[in-house]
């Protein structure tokens, strides 16, 4: 047998071209319906473990895949606005606790999520190095943006513009990291999280400047009169927010009015939570109240059709690719008359033809195997990364 | 109800416990962001709670200027007693569990004063705005301070239900005290109709409101001599404002008392008592004011 195996891989060695396309074939026959399922599952994993654990989301009206998807995995589908007041009536109910969202911005293309600290307790987060955030300006980071950004407690990090032609819009925020969390495989690694109003402050709702009562430069003040400073544009606006300053940042205009894309509602029993659901059901209301297990489970039941689809699709390119496989085997046989011939004549048997071909067709269905159980090891080892990419970013 | 919404009710216990009730054998870590709310908080839930009042005796709460360390002790309390109104300036820029938060003046929004305010300024395209305000000593209308009571014992009731019999029966108390106090100032403010008063400083909006006071406030520090222009302020609003008595929130310097009165007006004191008193506490010092107030009634 280890003659044949030798002679049959000398073949394979000769005829590299027709081997490799024979490898690849056979490589992706096996590697396509196991990747997919894979990544099927890792989908289904990522997108149900959030959305089981979020029990209630209130929302501005309209798509409410898009609320779940970016309230839970902060894609970049952002939804309408809905306002702080929404927070303050869940409060006045008394049938659930509200976290509040808004995600509306980034830094170096990683979502920055406003919220409360109460959404770390909610998702049972945990800090690895540093502290929660206490104060106005202040981050915490998720362990892959940290690692990826090469950052730490005590470093900062600039918010991003949000369209870079707006030279006349709001001034990135220097932030200071105070926190890097825990990996806990989920969107909140690859997320910046920091206080709802720090978010508002990055919106330019909230800012610091110099006194207006101090300005010495008379080009800073357009007018002054009955207790009125018109103060000019060129006033020192602060980019970062630190002790010396911070007592100088305010908010202007009714902040129940201000703006958010979410807010968690955690139910305080079946009973509230179906109360809570029944006062959005109004055609009035320009708010929705959605359960995410619901909406994501619709999705990913569109999901398993397409993926019935395609399991079609694949069977009928593996049934199609096999048969290309064997027309090769048989072609080739047919190309090698000569060289079997030359066997026989060597005086050997039909069984060693027989022997010398399964050896060939065993050495390249091995190498087959063992490439496409390489893929599914490293598809196995970033599906989380590519699952978020392709499904769920 | 789904199932999964009960295994997430089941897997958030920690959390749900943390927001709405509380061993009611543990005693309850609370926060107040001044001492009214303090008195209030300890009247009514006694040995059950450990009430704590963050900032230094010696400024006004409202202004405190928290650090980050503050804050995060702050963040691992039980319940933090707000006293709505936009007290506690140093609120909006920090971070603090929304569900540890309670309002005690949630319920009487509608009925804050407004501050006025000098200064409005403008910049950039954000538009010409103030920053005025709302008056926040909302305690000094005592049927206000009894509502904040009543939110608070609300608040502690949902901590500890078991304890509710214990809560409501040292509510009551504190309710009956607040009532009296209460009455006694109507009867002084119609006892006062018409008559002109001064406040050393703006903090009794409140009090002027409910009490039906004429009442107008200058701004002035107790412990600070006031300046030329300030004394020049007081003598034009006399003009009109006839005054004989200055309400004072704090011990006013001798020569100042003695200047008022070389312009004919006394000085009498009305604490609001926003932080821990020396001595006494928040009935007692506010007995004390309404019995001085009392001597400034016409006989």
């Amino acid at each position: 047998m280890s003659d044949s195996l030798y002679l049959a891989w000398r073949y394979i060695a000769f005829n590299k071209k027709k081997t490799a396309i024979l490898i690849v074939c056979i490589s992706l026959i096996a590697f396509l319906p196991f990747a997919l399922k894979a990544l099927l599952n890792e989908s289904e994993h990522q997108l149900m473990s959030r959305a089981t654990t979020t029990p209630l989301l209130i929302g501005a009206k309209g798509n409410s895949l898009d609320l779940v998807m970016n309230s839970l995995y902060y894609s970049k589908e952002k939804p309408d606005f809905i306002q702080m007041k929404s927070v303050t009536s869940i409060v006045d109910s008394g049938l659930a606790l509200p976290i509040p969202l808004y995600t509306r911005f980034q830094a170096r293309e990683n979502p920055i999520v406003g919220t409360s600290v109460d959404y770390f307790e909610f998702r049972q987060s945990k800090i690895a190095d540093g502290r929660f955030f206490a104060m106005l300006g202040e981050c915490m980071i998720g362990a892959d943006v940290a690692s990826r950004l090469q950052l730490k407690s005590g470093d900062t990090i600039l918010s991003s513009p949000e369209n870079v032609f707006d030279l006349a819009g709001v001034y990135p925020l220097k932030m200071t990291i105070t926190g890097v969390l825990e990996k806990n495989n989920s969107a909140d690694d690859k997320a910046i999280f920091v206080d709802l109003k720090t978010a508002w402050v990055i919106q330019g709702l909230g800012h610091g400047h110099q006194d207006v009562k101090k300005i010495t430069d008379s080009s800073l003040v357009l007018n002054q009169s009955d207790g009125i400073i018109t103060a000019s544009s060129k006033i020192k606006q602060y980019t970062e927010i630190n002790v010396d300053n911070l007592a100088s940042f305010h908010f202007h205009g009714d902040t129940s009015m201000y703006p958010l894309t979410a807010v968690i509602a955690v139910p305080n029993d079946n009973k509230s939570a179906t109360i809570l659901v029944g006062r959005y059901l109004s055609d009035q209301q320009n708010q929705q109240i959605v359960r995410p297990k619901k909406v994501i489970e619709d999705l990913l039941e569109n999901i398993f059709q397409i993926k019935d689809f395609i399991d079609a699709v694949v069977l009928i390119v593996a049934v199609v690719m096999s048969l290309a496989v064997l027309l090769i085997f048989s072609l080739s046989l047919r190309l090698r008359q000569k060289e079997i011939n030359t066997i026989f004549h060597l005086g050997c048997s039909r069984a060693t033809v027989v022997q010398l071909i399964a050896a060939e067709i065993l050495i390249i269905t091995l190498v087959s195997a063992l490439i496409c159980a390489v893929s599914l090891w490293l598809l196995s080892y970033y599906q989380s990364y590519i699952v978020h990419a392709l499904f769920i970013s | 109800m789904t199932s999964s919404l009960r295994t997430f009710f089941f897997a958030s216990g920690l959390l749900v416990s943390s927001g709405f009730s509380h061993a009611d054998e543990s005693v309850l870590d609370v926060v107040s962001v001044n001492y009214p709310l303090k008195y209030f908080a300890e009247s009514i839930a006694g040995k059950h709670v450990k009430v704590a009042l963050p900032m230094p005796a010696d400024i006004d709460p409202a202004f405190w200027e928290p650090k980050a360390d503050d804050i995060n002790a702050l963040q691992q309390a039980d319940l933090i007693l707000l006293n709505g109104a936009e007290y506690a300036k140093w609120l909006p820029k920090v971070s603090l569990s929304l569900f540890k938060q309670v309002n005690t003046s949630s319920l009487l929004r509608d009925q804050y004063l407004p501050v006025k305010e000098e200064l409005v300024h403008n910049h950039g395209s954000g538009g010409k705005h103030s920053h005025k305000g709302t008056a926040f000593t909302t305690w000094l209308d005592f049927s206000f301070a009894e509502q904040q009571a009543h939110a608070m014992y609300q608040a502690f009731v949902k901590k500890m239900p078991v304890q509710k019999p214990m809560l409501e029966e040292n509510f009551k108390g504190l309710q009956t005290s607040l009532k009296t106090l209460d009455g006694d100032l109507l009867k002084i403010g119609k006892s006062l109709e018409g008559v002109a008063l001064l406040g050393s400083h703006p903090v009794y909006q409140y009090l002027k409101n409910r009490y039906q006071l004429n009442l107008q406030s200058v701004h002035w520090e107790p412990e600070d001599a006031p300046s030329e222009q300030q004394w020049e302020t007081l003598k034009q609003i006399v003009k009109t404002h006839p005054a004989k008595w200055m309400l004072w929130e704090g011990k006013p310097a001798e020569e100042t008392v003695k200047k008022l009165a070389a312009l004919g007006i006394k000085s009498v004191l009305f604490t609001p008592c926003a932080n821990t008193p020396e001595k006494g506490d928040f009935l007692s010092i506010m007995q004390d004011n309404v019995a001085r107030l009392k001597t400034v009634t016409p006989q």
